[in-house]
């Protein structure tokens, strides 16, 4: 086991020498298919979850305990006719879906997977994520404006105002994080929290923590911030006029935007690929049987921890629409613009002066 | 240094192709047939659609687009100074400081005037 996974991380710093078209196609297609996969066993896992939330069996019959749901509802999808409304714009209509997938896949080049996986470690990676989240947007306002029907353009409208409202706390809380580790690059912020989980940033930045987490909840229409698609109201809002595989091409780009934030939430204030113990404490073990060998490479740093913290929050995601009712419009707006940035402002006073008068563990 | 950016460049295409392939697909598969009125008409609850669709709306979507404007922008400046926090010292803090109360002042105005009151 050991050496597969070893080879598989040599495989990837060798296809990163290599700095030619085909290995990095590669590499591209080893990101994104899993990502592809892991999108449908959520919308899977989110069904059966909630369904046990509520005392039902949820999906069962396709394959054993219906583990097959997620491809039977694809093919379906694939082969339903994508109907386009007579007086919407046809070309924004059909781009609108393409945009907001594209969008929501694409930040995942700078995502690091281990302290060797990842595509590209380039400078600006938050500042590239920033950038990719708030273009997730255009998406949404296209689909809503080229379907010519009221439900979607007041859904693309609703939606638009809460994402930019919640973008702001969020970059805010970003502002915090660059504050502590002085950097812009994903594996520097990484490294930033070495240490034991103590060392995380969610200790010093426990505020930030939070607003960043339900900023990113709101940031994906998710409940209990789902006015937007509320279906009492708006029907579905933005993509009510969308039909088959157009439909499908949101909902695969929601869900990898759920994706994406419970990942970012991991790398920023959970560590990442850090293991939760200090591994400086085991240091004088003696290790020479297969168990305590398999149990020291689980303790250590690794993708597991990155996978296990990631499927954690979005673990959170179904947990909250299934606990939480959902908010009201003006509630909605409130929370963002009145509770979420002032605590951020005031964060970022605060910070700022435990850092110049260096205290623990502000200051590293 | 830019050879850092081009696998970038290249998952954008990618992800792009992936989202656009099968969308095509199920167009080139599903030619539409029986596109009468009923069916290709924007939905609105079974009733025929009474009017064009982009109407007025309400003007407090274009006053939290400005606001974002100016907040987005804050936080752009702030990025690069947090990059830098350690090394400019005491004028860094006391410069930005000064620009966040700037902006903080200008919150609360909004605040106070009801720009941010949603009912």
């Amino acid at each position: 086991m050991f050496d597969f996974l070893n080879n598989f991380t040599s495989l990837f710093t060798f296809f990163n020498e290599l700095s030619i078209l085909p290995s990095t196609l590669i590499l591209i297609l080893l990101i994104m298919v899993p990502l592809l996969i892991v999108v449908a066993y959520y919308t899977y896992a989110e069904r059966k979850i909630i369904a046990s939330m509520q005392g039902r069996l949820g999906p069962n019959v396709v394959g054993p305990y219906g583990l097959f749901q997620p491809f039977a509802d694809g093919v379906k999808l694939f082969f339903k006719e994508i109907i386009i409304p007579v007086d919407s714009n046809k070309f924004l209509f059909l781009l609108a879906p393409v945009i907001t997938f594209t969008v929501a896949f694409s930040a995942w080049a700078v995502i690091p997977f281990d302290s060797v996986m990842v595509l590209s470690n380039i400078n600006a990676g938050l500042l590239y994520i920033l950038a990719l989240t708030s273009l997730g947007i255009y998406g949404i306002i296209i689909a809503g404006w080229s379907s010519n029907s009221k439900y979607s353009l007041l859904g693309a409208m609703r939606s638009a105002a809460q994402i930019i409202a919640y973008e702001i706390a969020m970059g805010f809380a970003l502002v915090g994080v660059i504050m502590i580790s002085g950097s812009l690059n994903i594996g520097d912020i990484i490294h930033a929290q070495k240490g034991s989980m103590l060392n995380w940033l969610w200790v010093p930045l426990f505020p930030l923590f939070l607003v960043y987490f339900i900023s990113g909840v709101a940031e994906t229409n998710r409940a209990p911030f789902d006015v937007a698609e509320g279906e009492s109201e708006l029907v579905a809002g933005f993509h009510v006029e969308y039909s088959g595989m157009g439909f499908a091409i949101f909902f695969i780009a929601e869900y990898a935007n759920m994706i994406l934030i419970s990942a970012l939430t991991a790398i920023l204030f959970f560590g990442g690929w850090l293991s939760p113990f200090n591994l400086n404490s085991l240091g004088g073990l003696e290790i020479n049987d297969v168990v305590s060998n398999i149990l020291l490479f689980f303790i250590n740093d690794g993708i597991h921890w990155f996978i296990i913290k990631t499927l954690f929050f979005m673990f959170c995601f179904i947990w909250f629409r299934a606990t939480f009712p959902r908010y009201r419009y003006d509630q909605i707006m409130r929370l963002g613009w009145k509770i979420l940035i002032p605590i951020t402002l005031i964060w970022i006073f605060v910070e700022m002066l435990f850092i110049y008068y260096k205290v623990e563990p502000w200051f590293l | 240094m830019l050879s850092n950016y081009f696998p970038i460049l290249l998952f954008i295409i990618v992800s792009a192709a992936i989202g656009a392939f099968p969308i095509i697909l199920s167009r080139l598969i599903n030619k539409g047939k029986n596109n009468n009125k009923a069916k290709t008409s924007a939905y609105e609850c079974g009733f025929d659609s009474f009017d064009d669709a982009r109407m007025k709306f309400d003007i407090r979507y274009y006053l939290v687009a400005i606001l974002f404007i100016i907040f987005d922008l804050e936080i752009a400046f702030l990025f690069p100074w947090a990059v830098a926090l350690e090394s400019l010292g005491t004028s860094g803090l006391i410069t930005m400081s000064i620009f966040l109360l700037v902006l903080i002042i200008g919150f609360i105005y909004e605040w106070k005037k009801g720009a941010l009151d949603w009912d």
